[in-house]
C-alpha cells in the first residue's frame, strides 16, 4: 500500500513541475507566473481542485510519441472565489509552449461541460503559442470543440477570459466568445495573423505590442475590456470583478451587505451639471456617489469613452450602468460606443442584473465615416439589446435627451421601469437652435427673429415637464436624491417578471 | 446698528463676515458673479444680487453695481472682505456720496496708506522706520533698472497696487529687473487694473511681523498684538501664527506704539495691519499698512478673544468701544493654515476643477484646544481659474506654540479632498520641521528648507509602521467583507490564516494581524501595534486608536494596492498573502517612458506666448512658453540644452495638464 501512496505522490510532483524548472524559471524571468501559480492565486488559498493532471498527448508522429508530460499543457478543474464556485482553465507555457493538442483541447472542454451543468462561471488563462503542429488537424478540430462549447455556455453562465501571453490565430475565438476579456500589459498579444504575415501581404510592418497587445486591444480595437500591469494585478481585479457577477443565468446577483447608507443623499449632485449647457462635466462622479462605497468597476474604460459602462452595487445588490459621458465628444452616440454599450446590456440581461441608465446624449455623432461604417446598424444594437432586454430598467436622463438617442437610451418606450428626470433635463427632438433653424427656415436670415424663436424654444422644451406631461417620464427627482430613489426603485422591481415572446432567437442587426 | 449689510467679496472671507453678522443679528446681501451663482456665500445670505461674468473685473470689482444692489436690498452698509474693492478709496467715497456706510477705515486713510509710494512717506513724517527705496512712479525698465543700481542689488519689484504676492519680484541683476519689472506690471494691469511699480532694497534673511490695529470712530485706536507670517512661497503667505516666536515684549510694544502713531496720523479707525520686516537683531522697518481685514486675522482673534468683524461692524456703526488697551492680553498660541488649491508635488502649480469630494477638519472648541475651519466651499463647489487658488483656512489654538502645532498637524490629516489637489501636505510637513517648531525661521524658509520642491514629509519608522499597520487591519475587515457574499458552497469560505505580508515603499515587512475583542494588534518581527477601529470598507478615512492615540488616514483604493496619506506623505501599500507576496517578486518593474523630449504644459491654463521658434537651439533656463492659470504667469523654462524640432499650440490655446507645448530633438 505504501509504495502506491508514493507513486502518487512522485507523479503528482512530477505533473506540478509541468514543463521542468528550466521553463518555469524562464516564465519568471518574463515577469509571467506559471499555469499553477495563476490557478492558486486566482482561487481562495487550499480551494483548488485539479482534475485531468495525468492527461497526455495521443501524438506519435514527428517524435512525439516519447515527448509526453502529465497535463499536456493546460492545468484544468475547479475551486472557490470567496466560497464561491469556478471552473477554471490555466494553459501551460513550460509544456509544448502551451501549445493546443486534441487532448489538451478535451481537458477544457470537459471542464466547461461541468460548468455548464451546475451552473458556475469559466475563467480562462490564456498563454499559448497556438495549435500543436504535430498534431495537425486534430489540433484545429480540438479548437472548434472549445468555440462550440464558449457558444453554449454563452448567457448560461459567465465565461472571462485572461490573455496572459500569446494567443494567436484560431486561438483568439475561444476568448472573442467569452463575456469578458482582460489582458496583461507588455506580455500577451492577440491577433489572427502576426506581424510576419502582415508584413508579406499587406507590407505593414508592426510590432506584436502595437498590432495585438493589452493596449491595442483596450484603447482601439475594444476587443479587451481591461489592460493590467501585470499577472498579479490581473488576477486580483478578476477576483475583485467575480464578486459583481451572477453564478449562472439561473441564479439572482449576489448579495453582499454593505455599510453604505441607502438613503444616503450627496447635495454636491445639485451642482453637478453646470449652468453652461455646452460644459462638460464628469458623469462618473454621480455614479461613484451612486454606487455602494463609491465602488465601481468599469468596463472598457479605454475604449469608446462616449460611454460609460461597469458594474456597482445599490445596497449590497449588483447592478450595471450604462451612462454617457459628457466628457467626451459631448456623450454622443457613435458606432464604437453603441457595441460596446450594446454587448454590456445584452449581458446584464442574460444574467438578470439591473441595468440603470444615466442619460445625458445630444444625439447620434453626424459624419460620412459614421454613416458609411454603419451607424444605422451598428447604433441599431443598443437600441435592440435595450429594446429586448427584461431585467429591471431604472433610467435617470441629467441633462440632454436629445433626438433618436433619447428614444434608445432606455426610454419609457423600450419598456423602462422607472425613468427619471433631473430638473436641468431637456427631452426634445434636437437643440433649440437647430430645431428653430428647421420650423423657421424662412427666417434664417433675420438674426433677431432667430434669437428669439430659440428662447422661445428653450423655454418651452429646455425641460423635463414636457416629456413629463406626456407620461415619458414617471417623476422629476432631485440631483441629490438619486440614490434613494434607485434603492426604492430596485426594492421593489425585484420581484419583476417580464417575458419576450416566444421565439428560437431574435436577429439583432449585427 | 445697522439692520442689513452687504458683503462685496466672495469665497471663505464672504462666509465668515455673514456668520457674524448674522450672530449679530444683522441681515446680510452676498453678490456674485457667474462663476459663483452656486457658491457657499451666495446660499449662507439672506438675499443674493448677481453682478456679472465671471472676471472680477466684469463682477466684484464694479463698485457702481455693488452701490446699486445696496439700494436695491436696502442694506445701509457694506463689508468689502480682503482684496477686490477692500483697498479702493473711490469706493469708500461712493459709498459715501450713496449715504451708505463703508466697513472700514476713512476714505483719506485708504487712499494715503492703500498706496505703497504715498504710505512710505506718510510713515517717514509720522517717524516710523523705513526700508531704503525708491519712492516715486517708474517709467520704464530703462529706469527701473537705473533706480536698481542706485539702492544696491538685491531689490524688490512690486505692483503699487499690489498686496499679497500678486506682481511682486526680487531681482538680483540687470535682466532680472528688465524682465521683473515687465512681469510686474503685466500682472498688475492684470490683477489689480493699476500699473505703478515701485523699486526698494530687498532686507535678506527678513521676518515678516505685522501688527493688527483696531479702532472706532472717538479716537480709541488699539493693536491687537502681532502676527508671525514668515513662512511664504514666493512672497505669499502660507502659515501665520499669533504671537510671533521671535517677538519679545519690548518689541510688541515698540511696534505696536509704532503702528498707532502712524495710524492715528491719518486718523484711522476700523481694522487695519501695519506690516514690518524684522531683522535678526530685532530691528523693524515699516513695510506697508493694509487698510482692511487680513486673511489671517483669525490667529489675532483666537488670542485675543476678540471678533474682528464684529468690532469693524460696530466701529463703523458708530459705536464706542468699551475696552482699552490695557484691557488686550494675550492668551496661548494660534496657528493658521491657508489650503491653497495647488499641487505641492508638482512645484505648487494651482490646481482648478471642482471639489468632488471635499471633507474638512471637525471644528470644535474645549477649555485648552481650539480647531476653527474658515472655508468657502462645500463638496460639488467649483474652485475656477478666475479667483484666488485658496479654498480654506485651518486655524488651530492651544495654551503653547507646540500643542497648537500639533494640533493643527492632527487636523490636517482630516482633510479628504478630490477634484483637486491641495497643499495639506505641505503644510503639515512644514509644522512636523524642527526649524519651524523651534520658531527660528526667516522669510526664505521654504526656499531654503525645499530648494527642489516638495516630495512628501520624510515619513519616520514609527509612523511608516501604523501605516503598515492600519493597512494590515484594512485588509482583514476587507477580506472579511468579502466572504459575507452569498451563493458559496458549503464549507468552502474562504479562510486565510493570520499572516501577510506588507510593502511599503518596495520594503517587504512580515507581520501578524490578531483579534481580541475588537482590539487588533498587528505583530512584526521588529515592532507591534494595537489598532481598535470603527472603520467600514470603503470609507475613505481610517480613523483609528493606534496604540491609544487618537489618528486619521486618508484613504485612496488603488487596483491591488492602497495608497494612504498621513502626516504629510503618502504610501502605497499592498498587504498580500505570503504566496502572493512571493509571486509578486517575480514581476517585472515597469520603466516610465521618457517624456524629457518633450515640453509638458504642467497645468490646466491659457498660452500667454510661445517665445521659441522651430529649430532653434536652446539653452538650460531659456524661457520657452509662458502659461497663464489663476491670473499667474508660469514661465516654463528649458531644462537642458536642446533643439526645438515641433510646436503643437498656438498662442491664446487653453490646454490640459500634460498637453504637448513642443518637442525637441
Amino acid at each position: 500500500m505504501k509504495s502506491v501512496l508514493d507513486e502518487l505522490e512522485s507523479r503528482r510532483a512530477a505533473a506540478r513541475l509541468g514543463g521542468g524548472q528550466d521553463r518555469i524559471d524562464a516564465q519568471h524571468r518574463k515577469g509571467r507566473l506559471t499555469a499553477r501559480e495563476r490557478v492558486e492565486l486566482l482561487l481562495d488559498p487550499h480551494s483548488f481542485e485539479e482534475t485531468g493532471m495525468y492527461v497526455e498527448h495521443n501524438c506519435v508522429d514527428f517524435g512525439m510519441a516519447g515527448s509526453k508530460i502529465p497535463g499536456d499543457g493546460v492545468v484544468t478543474g475547479s475551486g472557490t472565489i470567496n466560497g464561491r464556485l469556478v471552473f477554471v482553465f490555466s494553459q501551460d507555457f513550460t509544456v509544448f509552449g502551451g501549445s493546443l493538442s486534441e487532448r489538451h483541447a478535451e481537458k477544457i472542454c470537459k471542464m466547461m461541460d461541468q460548468a455548464i451543468k451546475v451552473g458556475a462561471p469559466i475563467i480562462g488563462m490564456n498563454d499559448s503559442g497556438g495549435a500543436r503542429i504535430q498534431e495537425g488537424v486534430a489540433s484545429l478540430g480540438g479548437y472548434a470543440e472549445v468555440f462550440q462549447r464558449n457558444v453554449l455556455a454563452s448567457g448560461v453562465v459567465p465565461q472571462i477570459s485572461l490573455i496572459m501571453g500569446p494567443c494567436a490565430g484560431g486561438a483568439v475565438y475561444s476568448p472573442a466568445m467569452t463575456d469578458f476579456i482582460f489582458m496583461v500589459k507588455d506580455s500577451s498579444y492577440m491577433f489572427v495573423t502576426g506581424p510576419d504575415v502582415v508584413k508579406t501581404v499587406t507590407n505593414e510592418i508592426v510590432t506584436q505590442e502595437e498590432l495585438g497587445g493589452a493596449i491595442t486591444h483596450s484603447t482601439k480595437s475594444g476587443v479587451a475590456d481591461l489592460a493590467c500591469e501585470n499577472d498579479i494585478e490581473a488576477i486580483f481585479t478578476t477576483r475583485r470583478f467575480f464578486n459583481f457577477l451572477p453564478l449562472s443565468n439561473r441564479e439572482a446577483v449576489p448579495f453582499r451587505p454593505s455599510h453604505d447608507d441607502p438613503s444616503r443623499v450627496d447635495m454636491s449632485l445639485d451642482t453637478l451639471v453646470p449652468t453652461n449647457a455646452n460644459k462638460p462635466y464628469d458623469i462618473k462622479e454621480l455614479i461613484h456617489k451612486t454606487v455602494d462605497d463609491a465602488d465601481f468597476f468599469e468596463v472598457q474604460p479605454g475604449y469608446a469613452g462616449n460611454i460609460i459602462i461597469g458594474f456597482g452595487r445599490i445596497e449590497g445588490h449588483s447592478v450595471g450602468i450604462v451612462a454617457n459621458q459628457p466628457m467626451v465628444l459631448a456623450g454622443c452616440l457613435d458606432i464604437a460606443s453603441s457595441k460596446k454599450a450594446a454587448r454590456f446590456v445584452r449581458f446584464c440581461d442574460a444574467f438578470n442584473i439591473p441595468i440603470i441608465t444615466f442619460v445625458d446624449v445630444p444625439g447620434f455623432l453626424p459624419g460620412v465615416a459614421q454613416e458609411h461604417n454603419g451607424i444605422i446598424k451598428n447604433g441599431a444594437k443598443l437600441l435592440f439589446a435595450y429594446g429586448e432586454a427584461t431585467v429591471p430598467k431604472i433610467t435617470v436622463i441629467t441633462r440632454k435627451a436629445y433626438g433618436g438617442a433619447y428614444d434608445v437610451m432606455a426610454s419609457k418606450h423600450l419598456r423602462g421601469d422607472l425613468n427619471y428626470a433631473w430638473p436641468t433635463a431637456e427631452i426634445a427632438v434636437m437643440g433649440a437652435k437647430g430645431a428653430v433653424e428647421i420650423i423657421f427656415r424662412k427666417d434664417i436670415g433675420n438674426a433677431d427673429a432667430i434669437a428669439q424663436r430659440t428662447a422661445e424654444y428653450q423655454a418651452q422644451f429646455a425641460n423635463p415637464f414636457v416629456a413629463a406631461s406626456k407620461g415619458f417620464i414617471d417623476e422629476v427627482i432631485m440631483p441629490h436624491s438619486t440614490r434613494k430613489r434607485i434603492v426604492i426603485g430596485l426594492r421593489k422591481l425585484r420581484g419583476k417578471q417580464l417575458e419576450n415572446p416566444w421565439k428560437k432567437h431574435d436577429n439583432m442587426p449585427l | 446698528m445697522f439692520n442689513k449689510i452687504l458683503i462685496a467679496n466672495r469665497g471663505e472671507i464672504a462666509c465668515r463676515i455673514i456668520k457674524t453678522a448674522r450672530a449679530m443679528g444683522i441681515k446680510t446681501v452676498a453678490v456674485y458673479s457667474d462663476a459663483d451663482a452656486t457658491a457657499l456665500h451666495v446660499e449662507m445670505a439672506d438675499e443674493a444680487v448677481h453682478l456679472g461674468p465671471s472676471p472680477a473685473a466684469q463682477s466684484y470689482l464694479l463698485g457702481e453695481k455693488i452701490i446699486e444692489a445696496c439700494k436695491a436690498t436696502g442694506a445701509e452698509a457694506v463689508h468689502p472682505g480682503y482684496g477686490f474693492l477692500s483697498e479702493r478709496a473711490w469706493f469708500a467715497k461712493a459709498l459715501d456720496d450713496a449715504h451708505i456706510t463703508f466697513i472700514g477705515p476713512p476714505a483719506n486713510a485708504i487712499a494715503a496708506m492703500g498706496d505703497k509710494i504715498e504710505s512710505k512717506k506718510l510713515a517717514i513724517k509720522a517717524g516710523v522706520s523705513v526700508v531704503p527705496g525708491y519712492v516715486g512712479e517708474i517709467a520704464d525698465d530703462i529706469e527701473a533698472v537705473k533706480i536698481a543700481k542706485d539702492i544696491g542689488y538685491p531689490v524688490m519689484i512690486k505692483a503699487s497696487a499690489g498686496g499679497g504676492g500678486k506682481g511682486m519680484r526680487v531681482a538680483y541683476t540687470e535682466t532680472e529687473v528688465r524682465e521683473g519689472f515687465k512681469g510686474a506690471r503685466h500682472e498688475a494691469i492684470a490683477s489689480f487694473g493699476d500699473d505703478r511699480i515701485f523699486i526698494e532694497k530687498f532686507v535678506e534673511e527678513p521676518r515678516h511681523i505685522e501688527i493688527q490695529l483696531i479702532g472706532d470712530k472717538h479716537d480709541n485706536i488699539m493693536y491687537l498684538g502681532e502676527r508671525e507670517c514668515s513662512i511664504q512661497r514666493r512672497h505669499q503667505k502660507v502659515i501665520e501664527e499669533a504671537p510671533s516666536p521671535f517677538v519679545t515684549p519690548d518689541m510688541r510694544r515698540a511696534m505696536g506704539e509704532q503702528a498707532v502713531q502712524l495710524a492715528k496720523a491719518v486718523g484711522y479707525y476700523s481694522a487695519g495691519t501695519v506690516e514690518f520686516i524684522a531683522g535678526k537683531n530685532r530691528e523693524f522697518y515699516f513695510l506697508e499698512m493694509n487698510t482692511r481685514l487680513q486673511v489671517e486675522h483669525p490667529v489675532t482673534e483666537l488670542v485675543t478673544g476678540y471678533d474682528l468683524v464684529e468690532l469693524m461692524i460696530r466701529a463703523a456703526a458708530g459705536e464706542k468701544f468699551s475696552f482699552t488697551q490695557s484691557d488686550i492680553k494675550l492668551n496661548g498660541w494660534a496657528m493658521e493654515s491657508r489650503i491653497y488649491a495647488e499641487d505641492p508635488y508638482r512645484g505648487f502649480l494651482p490646481s482648478i476643477g471642482r471639489l468632488v469630494r471635499y471633507q474638512q477638519p471637525k471644528e470644535f472648541s474645549s477649555a485648552n484646544e481650539t480647531v476653527r475651519v474658515d472655508s468657502g466651499v462645500v463638496e460639488g463647489s467649483e474652485i475656477s481659474m478666475f479667483y484666488d487658488p485658496m479654498i480654506a483656512k485651518l486655524v488651530s489654538h492651544a495654551t503653547s506654540r507646540h500643542a497648537a502645532i500639533d494640533l493643527q498637524i492632527k487636523a490636517l490629516d482630516e482633510y479628504h479632498i478630490q477634484g483637486i489637489s491641495h497643499n495639506g501636505h505641505f503644510v503639515s510637513a512644514v509644522m512636523q520641521h524642527e526649524k519651524f517648531r523651534s520658531g527660528t525661521f526667516t522669510t526664505a524658509f521654504i526656499a531654503e528648507e525645499y530648494p527642489d520642491g516638495f516630495h512628501g514629509n520624510p515619513t519616520s519608522s514609527e509612523s511608516k509602521q501604523k501605516l503598515m499597520a492600519a493597512a494590515a487591519v484594512m485588509k482583514v475587515l476587507t477580506i472579511r467583507r468579502e466572504s459575507l457574499i452569498d451563493g458559496q458552497l458549503n464549507g468552502h469560505d474562504a479562510i486565510f490564516d493570520d499572516n501577510w505580508v506588507v510593502t511599503l515603499d518596495k520594503m517587504q515587512t512580515s507581520v501578524k494581524v490578531m483579534e481580541l475583542s475588537n482590539e487588533f494588534t498587528v505583530k512584526a518581527e521588529a515592532w507591534q501595534h494595537k489598532i481598535i477601529t470603527g472603520w467600514k470598507v470603503g470609507s475613505p478615512q481610517f480613523k483609528a486608536l493606534i496604540d491609544n492615540e487618537a489618528l486619521t488616514v486618508e484613504v485612496d483604493y488603488k487596483s491591488v494596492d492602497v495608497k494612504l496619506s498621513f502626516r504629510g506623505a503618502s504610501h502605497t501599500i499592498s498587504v498580500q498573502t505570503p504566496f502572493a507576496a512571493l509571486l509578486a517578486g517575480y514581476m517585472v518593474e515597469k520603466i516610465k517612458p521618457d517624456m524629457s523630449n518633450y515640453l509638458l504644459c504642467p497645468m490646466p491654463g491659457l498660452v500667454v506666448s510661445i517665445d521659441v521658434t522651430v529649430g532653434e537651439k536652446v539653452e538650460t533656463g531659456q524661457t520657452l512658453a509662458v502659461v497663464e492659470a489663476m491670473k499667474m504667469e508660469n514661465i516654463l523654462r528649458a531644462q537642458k540644452p536642446a533643439t526645438v524640432k515641433e510646436i503643437l499650440v498656438d498662442k491664446g490655446q487653453s490646454l490640459a495638464l500634460d498637453s504637448i507645448i513642443l518637442t525637441f530633438e
